[in-house]
């Protein structure tokens, strides 16, 4: 159990501002749901919080900053799960979910017996054993989802990050994934931040939605309350309809220009 | 798993018998291996291998395949590193500048430096190789890394030692169009050879391979981690770009000292590592020592049809790997595709 906070974190690409002193807490075992347009700034705050951009103010897990810790201790605290993978062709699925135990391994080291024992467990938790030995080049899009996620779990992290992680998925894998990620959350109160962009999606699973626009934080609490028309309208120039289902669940549907509500 | 040790180490052992085993003067060649248990301590086998012969393995043919499997060895597990480094399989170990600065060292030595060193007691192209491969291979990191802002995607570096190379090329081209004169020697230099190997020069680069090969082997884990991407590897905890400068230096170090003395000998530093990855299997946990072992055995054995061949004028080794060597990988990629 971890909490993730950012305190006025600032991430510039050359005089482009794409995350303009975000400040926020996700809770421990919170699950924060980041929506926004395209280039609000969504993945840039991911990738700030693991060190692949570089970024002004503070990241701190439980309290401490980040920027503190080494490459290593910091790998062992967030987990991330990038856009777009990169899965070699011709490495098996235990060699890549194996890499996920690359922060405990040290500089000279390979993995142990322990870091064996937590990638099976990892294979038997996730029902990947089958593709223990396939090249990842063989696997669909969801089989390689799942052993993203897995490799993410190996690295034991207390909190993940997900950058769209079911924007290459047909609707009932993107599900799975979902649910995968849910289930995992409650099973090790792991905290989780996901981008996305489907915020029907997001809304069903998020406990909270931070809206994110030109950088800026500029709508924050549970989804019923950001996932409004107006407020989509505003930040998307979309026009929806947004529907509230009985059991809480709130959907998000886009309009035609042409037909009248 | 041990298997493939076991059969890579028989391949070596093989290659090294051939090896001392041929050659146009010296003992018949069923005779050597007798001889050579002979030298063992406690063993005494007539072999019937006079002391001039034996002259002939102990100083000609024993470096000539002790410095071929060296520079097999080095060559390619520099060209699987990288390969990893960059993530690029076309790459090879003389990419970001190493044979090209090698060549005009070769080359100024020959040309502009020759009335004053014809009459040293050493040697010294393969020093002056060695200096200019690597100032070469400097000038395109320095290039590459400051041109790219940072080393984090390694195209830049590639594109820069493409630059670097041709500029390199160019000087060495220009000096040899003034002196057509040594265009010969310099050709047969930049061809390659083993032929006038001698223990000096084992001894020459011997730190330098071991030293890279210790190196590199210690990197195993990361150039597999560096597969998945720079920023996946990064979001694991792996300080990527000291990484990726460390096994720079290493495989361009032992490049550099392998092609001062031995010339450019082309295809070993991107077929190896290749015919290792399909034979068996893309981790560099393994693909680093069986290209060592598979390098070493690949030269050797390459060296020897350029002995035979065309004695007394040797065929040099540049054009024994290429001629054999392309039509047999061409092969493992068919029957590989196949069974695929």
């Amino acid at each position: 159990m971890s909490s993730l906070e950012f305190r006025g974190v600032d991430v510039w690409y050359g005089s482009t501002r794409a995350v303009a002193g975000f400040d926020g807490v996700v809770a421990s075992g919170e699950w924060l749901g980041l929506i926004g347009p395209n280039g609000a700034g969504k993945s840039s705050l991911l990738r700030a919080a693991v060190g692949l951009v570089a970024s002004s103010g503070d990241v701190l897990v439980d309290g401490v900053a980040v920027a503190q810790r080494s490459h290593r201790q910091r790998a062992g605290l967030i987990a991330y799960v990038p856009q777009n993978p990169l899965l070699p062709d011709d490495m098996t699925g235990r060699e890549y979910v194996l890499l996920g135990r690359s922060p405990y391994v040290s500089y000279f080291g390979s993995p142990t017996r322990s870091d064996r024992n937590v990638v099976d467990d990892v294979l038997d938790q996730l029902d990947l054993h089958g593709f223990e030995q396939r090249r990842l080049g063989s696997l669909s899009g969801g089989e390689r989802q799942r052993l993203v996620i897995a490799r993410a779990l190996a690295q034991d992290a207390p909190i993940l990050l997900l950058d769209e992680p079911t924007s290459a998925l047909d609707i009932g894998h993107q599900q799975q994934a979902m649910e995968l990620v849910a289930g995992l959350r409650r099973e090790r109160s792991l905290t989780v931040v996901s981008a996305m962009h489907d915020l029907t999606l997001t809304g069903i699973y998020s406990d909270r939605l931070a809206l994110m626009y030109e950088g800026h934080l500029v709508a924050d609490g549970a989804p019923a309350d950001v996932l409004r028309p107006e407020t989509l309208a505003e930040f998307y120039g979309v026009r929806v309809t947004v529907q509230h289902e009985p059991d809480g669940t709130v959907v998000v549907i886009p309009r035609r220009e042409d037909i009248q509500v | 798993m041990a298997r493939r040790y076991v059969i890579a180490g028989s391949v070596v052992v093989i290659a090294v018998l051939a090896g001392v085993m041929v050659g146009p003067a010296g003992p018949v060649w069923w005779r050597v291996p007798l001889e050579l248990l002979d030298r063992l301590p406690l063993i005494t086998i007539g072999s019937g291998v006079s002391d001039a012969e034996w002259n002939i393995l102990w100083e000609i043919r024993m470096p000539r395949v002790v410095l071929g499997g060296l520079v097999g060895a080095m060559l390619s597990a520099a060209g699987a590193s990288y390969q990893g480094v960059f993530r690029n399989p076309l790459v090879d170990p003389y990419l970001l500048g190493a044979a090209a600065g090698a060549g005009l060292g070769a080359t100024l030595v020959l040309t502009v430096g020759r009335g004053v060193t014809r009459s040293w007691p050493v040697d010294p192209v393969p020093t002056v190789a060695f200096v200019v491969a690597l100032l070469t291979v400097l000038v395109t990191y320095t290039v590459g890394a400051a041109f790219g802002g940072s080393t984090r995607t390694g195209i830049t570096l590639v594109l820069a030692g493409v630059a670097v190379t041709s500029m390199v090329t160019a000087v060495q081209t220009f000096l040899l169009q003034r002196n057509v004169d040594v265009v010969r020697e310099v050709y047969t230099w930049i061809l390659g050879r083993l032929g006038t190997a001698s223990w000096g020069d084992v001894r020459l680069v011997l730190p330098y391979v071991v030293g890279a090969g210790i190196v590199l082997m210690l990197h195993r884990r990361h150039l597999d981690l560096l597969r998945v991407g720079d920023d996946e590897a990064r979001s694991l905890g792996a300080p990527v770009a000291r990484i990726r400068l460390v096994i720079v230096i290493a495989a361009t170090l032992g490049t550099a000292a392998v092609v001062a003395v031995s010339g450019l000998i082309g295809f070993v530093g991107i077929v190896v590592p290749h015919f290792v990855r399909l034979t068996t299997g893309s981790s560099y946990r393994t693909v680093i020592p069986l290209s060592v072992a598979f390098g070493a055995a690949f030269l050797i054995l390459a060296d020897i049809p350029g002995r035979v061949l065309t004695d007394p004028a040797e065929t040099p080794i540049g054009v024994v790997t290429a001629l054999l060597g392309a039509p047999f990988f061409l092969y493992v990629l068919r029957t590989r595709q196949v069974a695929q």
